[in-house]
């Protein structure tokens, strides 16, 4: 199972991010993990600036906004 | 290029509405057709234009451009990149950090801080359709002085002291810089999502603006503005810098108060005084900065901001009007 970290300090987009991905997760049929991190030095320490970002599994895949819907897709696939 | 906005407006007003040309009503609904029609069609267009050409500028970037430079390249650098550099208001605080664990002084970092929500291309572009290109010009020249002069303010009084002390403590991981999509497909879908979350995001300011500027332009009358708000009133620009600061709206939501005020006779440093306050000062935007600052630094900034604006709008006033 993928576990999915949502770097952002409660911003709108960060819930807009992490709703999103939960609701490719379940039209993919994909169990995921999401979990949302606001703690400003966690989300520093993956070199991350601008928020929302993106963590899947250790790995930052994306920052500095909303992902679009096919990002998403392919990070579920 | 732009009158078929002004003859949309005379049809639906006049024609559809049967308002008279000389009412007062009339008058304000044709101003509200008239700039509600131009800066939607406008934004739109600038957003898609910039989202389809831009090469990913981020804060991220602009991190690593910026630190290390000497204090004479840095702050021109931080005003100008903070003026088109995109970045959330929410990211304020991550980037203040990383900014200043970078090594950036605290002065350039709240330069860059200062410009980024008064100056952005796409208020200036939309600003120059809608009320000229000298005006427009004015603006990004008052912007980038304020931000400049802002920092410059904040290095001199050694204000380091009053940054929350958990925020030197902090260390970045490293920064993975994202790569743009550079096929036609993705440069399409990328400037259609950017119109989506920027118009989405600040439409409504844009409505409220385009009302209150109607409002100004069919209710007050000129006689009104030219007695309170002339070059003569030493009074008229603090004043509008001080209305300016609790009001808050995005800079391209305020350029129709802009131009009904310009419209009006109210000399120009006034106007940008006040554009500028009601864009560069909030309370939000305070409240997500106070997560790093301590409340003396805020007041501080929110103070040396103030004498700034005025400074400003004065000098144009003495300059042009």
């Amino acid at each position: 199972m993928k576990t999915f970290k949502i770097l952002g300090s409660g911003c709108k987009n960060c819930a807009n991010t992490a709703d999103l991905i939960e609701l490719k997760a379940k039209a993919a049929g994909v169990e995921v993990n999401i979990e949302k991190v606001t703690d400003m030095g966690e989300i520093m320490g993956y070199g991350v600036m601008s928020t929302p970002g993106v963590v899947i599994d250790e790995v930052l895949v994306h920052a500095g906004g909303m992902p679009t819907p096919a990002q998403v897709e392919e990070w579920l696939a | 290029m732009f009158a078929i906005f002004t003859r949309l407006a005379d049809w639906a007003a006049y024609d559809l509405l049967r308002l008279s040309p000389e009412s007062k009503l009339g008058d304000a609904v044709h101003f509200f057709i008239e700039d509600v029609t131009k800066i939607f069609f406008l934004l739109t267009i600038i957003v898609f234009a910039i989202g389809f050409f831009r090469s990913m500028l981020t804060p991220e970037r602009v991190r690593k451009v910026v630190a290390g430079r000497s204090r004479f390249a840095s702050y021109p650098m931080a005003v100008g990149l903070g003026a088109v550099t995109p970045f959330c208001s929410c990211s304020s605080v991550p980037l203040f950090i990383g900014f200043l664990e970078a090594g950036i002084p605290l002065g350039v970092t709240m330069a860059f801080l200062i410009a980024s929500p008064m100056i952005n291309e796409v208020a200036v572009v939309v600003l120059a359709a809608t009320v000229g290109w000298k005006v427009a010009v004015l603006y990004v020249v008052a912007g980038l002085s304020v931000g400049i002069l802002g920092g410059l303010a904040i290095e001199f009084f050694k204000l380091e002291k009053w940054v929350e002390e958990y925020v030197w403590k902090i260390r970045m991981g490293e920064t993975a810089i994202q790569q743009a999509q550079t096929s036609f497909k993705a440069r399409l879908g990328y400037a259609w999502e950017q119109v989506k979350e920027i118009v989405g995001r600040i439409w409504l300011y844009v409505l409220i603006g385009v009302g209150l500027g109607a409002g100004l332009h069919g209710f007050i009358p000129q006689e009104w503005f030219v007695k309170y708000a002339s070059v003569d009133n030493i009074f008229a620009v603090p004043s509008a810098v001080l209305i300016g600061i609790p009001l808050y709206s995005n800079a391209t939501g305020v350029i129709p108060i802009v131009d009904a005020l310009l419209g009006k006779g109210v000399p120009i440093g006034t106007v940008l005084a006040l554009m500028m306050s009601i864009a560069a000062i909030s309370l939000p935007e305070m409240i997500i900065l106070r997560k790093v600052l301590k409340p003396q630094l805020i007041a501080t900034f929110a103070g040396i901001l103030f004498v700034a604006f005025i400074g400003v709008g004065t000098l144009f006033n003495a300059m042009l009007a």
